[in-house]
């Protein structure tokens, strides 16, 4: 993805001097100057062989490295001509983490964190086996056809020498690029078997025209969505095979997310959900994008359930449960369960025969992956440990025997675990117990196990200081903490969110957890940390972050409204230790709707420091962290 | 006698036991003490106005003193001096047109001595402040005799009925007294109704489609939304349920049967939520003179939040709520802290105290009751007068409040 953007390629060294990072990352080599277009990031290429006709990369070395006009085929998918296949380029460069901006726009989803519907969607699809090879490519197919209907068929002829091109320089693509070019080939000789109406056109259009396409991917969704998406239409009702057109363009915008305000969208979700949801009733207008249904009857159903599920794990049919229930709360626990689970999938999985274990066991773990979202919306970072294993699964070689992979998986699982958890946290608390001094009056939010690990192990070195655990509603998760630094011996100060000004006189730091850390230096955390921080700015207290960096992620977000996830509602009509709650029929009176927010989104200006286990970092380095380990994080 | 030191006794314990609450029902009953109290004090010959501005203060000093943080009692208490002064001067400018310059003089000498040698500075800005009340063309140019000649009989005005004819005296005293009762009636008709004025005004405030935020709950600010609404105006109120009471709960219940779009959100979801409000109305305790106000806990928070997305952070306060005094660390002197059983229960605990090895009682727990909000938060007031800006609150002071009763307690040599 390198070449297309040599002046990123640049940057990191020289930035990379004023952070922490002991040694290079093990992936610089890769994006190595321009000038070597065919070492060119091997290991992003990898992560989707299937996505990738190598082609494409050569043909686009070709026209950059060797200065070659662009071919005729190349304009033709690309819709804008080629200065916005630069401008493409670059706006693609921004999203500076992207696992790999060339894969195919299905892979990619699949590989992000974001776990949408849509890249549920793919997954069923891809479930059903036999349209796993066929559909990445799926889109520049139609989209050919459409280029075709669009203008004089007669260009599709230039694509094929296009075709062509590439072959002399193949000798010199790197292993994983010959693998991907295999597995394109292979691709391709998927979908002449589905043998749809216009094979000749899907032939010749698969392997081609896939990659001309790509690199201009968003400039082209810009400019085409006028015409095209008539002759898209056109399309869908003449190939019933390739109804995901209109569903492809969606996904490749920015946030991949689920709307649950799209009505169309939500009937096909219900439609495959397996956790029978019923919506809940007087939503909120403002959230009406995310998901909320009703609680309480959709565990005694997936109960009932429990033996026609054969497609679920039980492991991860019990972590599902879990989720649903709400007994695994927090985001690091949540993590590890899944992960375990998902470890316990691969341990049992046998390769069907006739299909390769790379892709087979992906779509197994997306199917899993949907149930989980079907139970909870995903965290973050759990996102993002998925996206890990796919890219492991991904690269597993082909030559290794199916118990070789397994074995190799489960560890790199544990080592995931391990590393970017276990150890992470360690090295945090290290870093975070730095920060405490005698006297100190400090301030958590909330429970996080990551804080309440800095609070124990700076007792243990004997620093003399006082907590004031702040609490609040949905959960009183405060209460949990509190109960376990209590019983340990420390001096506890308990209150609640309402008389944070009133308790912020006396307090010298503010520790909070972080579900995760975004590319802006946002802090997406339990709903209430946004209002400590800005109380803690107001005082001039600094407001520490302590989070590992297995959870940072790219994407940026503003306010708390965009993405987020609701909680029940129903938590707040009943006041704990209340007999009679005045909004105990709630549901039944019009106009009036409880919202439940889980998770909120802190300004950066309030952040004095973030604590990651690569050190203690201003917010405004968080992109940083996300481009010079994130990709690490992929690879370890 | 007896009577009133019963009825003011009764009222002392409640307000110690915290058993009346809200400042307006404080006020309200305040205010019908006090009444009481007026109407059953017998005045002497002489010196009426200031026998009983005595007695007043005597009480008033009891009231303030079982409830500090209730600025409410100390709001009335001076309000009713107020009203005496000014009846008692209504009377005098009355009856003594054309009294001597001279004799006055002496008089105000005298009292200077004797009962306000601390305060002789506020007894100036008093003077001043009611020159300031008549800012006509005339006074400015009769200059300076006639204001002198309204500073002395201002302040000397509760003592000046001394050198009056002694003809007069039997129903001045009457009169004087009536018309006390009369207006400190007026006053609690004010109480009363000050949230309707109040409401009036929120159609000049609140627009269409609007979506506007509270926490927790006040009289006030239902009625003002529901004056909204009944206008034809639909808008939606979002309210945070106020933890540790939870009164959002109520407040949403009502704002439900009076058909308003309400979605109620915990209160940590404000500073997510705040980024769609397009304005923060809330009730308040008290409004002190700095125009910093004392909220229901929580505010402060909201305050800030509101600030930093420029949401208009909109006060409703009736004039009873207005506090002449200049809060000094308000967060702490002007609080209070409730029952911690509010927050935990007392028994969940209990095993971990045991096991605790800690030195000294290792948990807390802080339940504040009010928050400080201070001047610069507020966007602006609503009072049964008008809007205003915090900056003039302490205008609005000098209106309700005689600058002689700001300190209310009596000096310990007198």
């Amino acid at each position: 993805m390198d070449p297309r953007r040599p002046s990123r390629v640049i940057d990191p060294k020289v930035r990379k001097v004023g952070f922490f990072t002991p040694g290079p990352p093990p992936d610089r080599t890769q994006s190595g100057p321009a000038a070597t277009p065919p070492t060119q990031s091997p290991v992003s290429n990898t992560l989707s062989p299937v996505m990738i006709p190598p082609a494409r990369h050569a043909s686009d070395n070709l026209s950059r490295a060797v200065g070659m006009p662009v071919p005729a085929g190349l304009q033709l998918h690309a819709h804008p001509p080629v200065d916005s296949l630069q401008v493409g380029s670059y706006t693609l460069s921004d999203s500076v983490l992207s696992p790999s901006p060339t894969q195919s726009p299905s892979s990619r989803v699949g590989l992000d964190g974001e776990f949408s519907e849509d890249s549920v969607n793919w997954m069923k699809r891809s479930n059903s086996g036999k349209f796993a090879a066929v559909l990445p490519t799926g889109r520049d197919f139609t989209q050919s056809i459409e280029a075709s209907i669009d203008e004089n068929s007669g260009d599709l002829v230039a694509e094929l020498p296009l075709q062509k091109n590439p072959k002399p320089l193949k000798s010199k693509t790197t292993k994983a690029e010959r693998r991907a070019l295999q597995e394109a080939q292979r691709a391709a000789k998927a979908t002449a078997k589905v043998g749809e109406g216009s094979k000749s056109v899907a032939t010749s259009a698969t392997s081609a025209p896939a990659q001309t396409s790509k690199p201009v991917r968003q400039p082209n969704q810009k400019k085409e969505s006028g015409p095209l998406l008539v002759s898209s239409t056109l399309v869908n009702e003449k190939k019933g095979s390739e109804k995901a057109v209109e569903k492809d363009r969606k996904k490749e915008m920015p946030p991949p997310r689920m709307q649950f305000d799209d009505k169309n969208r939500v009937e096909k979700a219900k439609k495959r959900s397996v956790v029978k949801q019923t919506e809940a009733r007087n939503r909120v207008e403002l959230f009406r994008h995310l998901p909320q249904y009703e609680r309480g009857n959709q565990l005694s159903d997936l109960e009932s359930k429990f033996f026609q599920l054969d497609h679920v794990h039980p492991a991860v049919y019990k972590v599902g449960l879990q989720f649903l229930t709400g007994d695994i709360m927090w985001s690091n626990t949540r993590c590890i369960a899944m992960l375990q689970a998902f470890q316990k999938v691969i341990e049992d999985y046998t390769t069907p025969p006739e299909k390769i274990l790379t892709r087979d066991l992906t779509s197994k773990l997306n199917s899993s992956v949907s149930f989980l979202i079907e139970c909870r919306p995903l965290s973050i970072s759990m996102g993002n440990a998925i996206r890990f294993l796919k890219a492991r699964i991904t690269k597993i070689p082909l030559t290794q025997t199916e118990s070789e992979a397994k074995i190799s998986l489960c560890s790199d699982i544990d080592r995931y675990i391990n590393e970017k958890i276990v150890l992470a946290d360690k090295v945090i608390v290290g870093h975070a117990v730095t920060k405490i001094r005698d006297g100190d009056v400090l301030l958590t939010y909330g429970s996080s196990s990551l804080i309440e690990m800095v609070l124990l192990h700076a007792h243990e070195l004997r620093r003399q200081f006082r907590v004031v655990i702040v609490d609040s509603r949905p959960n009183l998760e405060g209460r949990v903490l509190l109960r376990k630094l209590v019983e340990k011996g420390l001096s506890c100060t308990y209150t609640h969110i309402n008389a944070v000004s009133y308790i912020m006189h006396e307090v010298t730091r503010v520790f909070v957890g972080a579900a995760s850390v975004l590319a802006n230096g946002t802090i997406y955390s339990t709903v209430g940390t946004a209002c400590i921080a800005m109380v803690a700015h107001a005082y001039h207290v600094p407001v520490l972050v302590c989070c590992e960096s297995y959870k940072f992620h790219e994407r940026v977000q503003l306010d708390s409204i965009c993405s987020n996830e609701l909680g029940d509602p129903d938590v707040i009509a009943k006041v704990p230790g209340r007999r009679d709650n005045c909004l105990d029929d709630w549901a039944s009176k019009e106009g009036l709707q409880l919202l439940n927010l889980a998770y909120d989104v802190t300004p950066a200006d309030y952040v004095s420091m973030i604590v990651t286990e690569h050190g203690m970092i201003p917010p405004t380095s968080v992109p940083v962290i996300v481009r010079e380990y994130g990709r690490e994080h992929i690879l370890i | 006698m007896l009577d009133t030191n019963a009825l003011v006794h009764d009222f002392l314990n409640k307000l110690k036991r915290r058993q009346i609450e809200g400042s307006k029902a404080t006020a309200k009953l305040t205010a019908e003490l006090l009444r009481s109290v007026i109407s059953q004090q017998r005045l002497p010959n002489t010196n009426q106005a200031g026998a009983l501005i005595d007695a007043i203060k005597a009480i008033g000093e009891q009231l303030v003193a079982a409830n500090p943080v209730e600025l409410a009692v100390g709001n009335i208490v001076r309000r009713v001096l107020h009203i005496i002064r000014e009846e008692d001067l209504s009377l005098t400018t009355s009856a003594i047109g054309g009294l001597s310059l001279s004799a006055i003089s002496d008089d105000e000498n005298d009292v200077e001595q004797d009962n306000y040698p601390v305060l002789s500075a506020a007894a100036v800005a008093a003077a001043a402040r009611n020159a300031l009340r008549a800012p006509s063309l005339q006074t400015l140019l009769e200059g300076v005799p006639h204001s002198a000649a309204v500073l002395h009989s201002n302040s000397s005005a509760d003592d000046s009925e001394e050198k009056t004819k002694s003809t007069d005296k039997n129903s001045r005293s009457r009169k004087l007294k009536h018309n006390v009762i009369e207006t400190v009636n007026d006053l609690i008709q004010d109480i009363a109704t000050c949230h309707e004025e109040i409401a009036e005004q929120a159609v000049e405030h609140i627009h269409h489609n609007e979506v506007i935020l509270t926490l927790g709950s006040s009289r006030t600010v239902i009625e003002f939304l529901c004056a909204a609404k009944e206008k034809k105006r639909s808008f939606r109120v979002f309210v945070a349920e106020g933890a540790p009471r939870y009164e959002g709960h109520i407040l949403a219940n009502e704002l439900i049967s009076r058909g308003l779009q309400t979605t109620v959100i915990t209160d940590s979801a404000v500073f997510a939520m705040i980024s769609r409000v397009n304005m923060v109305i809330v009730g308040a305790h008290a409004v002190m003179a700095n125009g910093g106000v004392i909220a229901p806990v929580g505010l402060s928070m909201v305050a800030l939040a509101a600030q930093r997305h420029a949401v208009p952070f909109v006060v409703l306060a009736g004039i009873h709520k207005l506090c002449p005094l200049y809060p000094h660390k308000p967060e702490v002197l002007l609080n209070e802290l409730k029952s911690p059983s509010d927050l935990l229960d007392f028994g969940e605990f209990s095993d971990c105290m045991d096991s605790a090895t800690g030195i000294g009682f290792p948990l807390h727990v802080v339940n504040p009751a009010f928050d400080y909000v201070p001047p610069q938060l507020v966007t602006l007031f609503i009072t049964d007068t008008g809007g205003h800006n915090p900056s003039y609150m302490y205008r609005l002071i000098a209106d309700y409040y005689s600058a002689d009763d700001l300190v209310l307690q009596r000096k310990p040599t007198s």
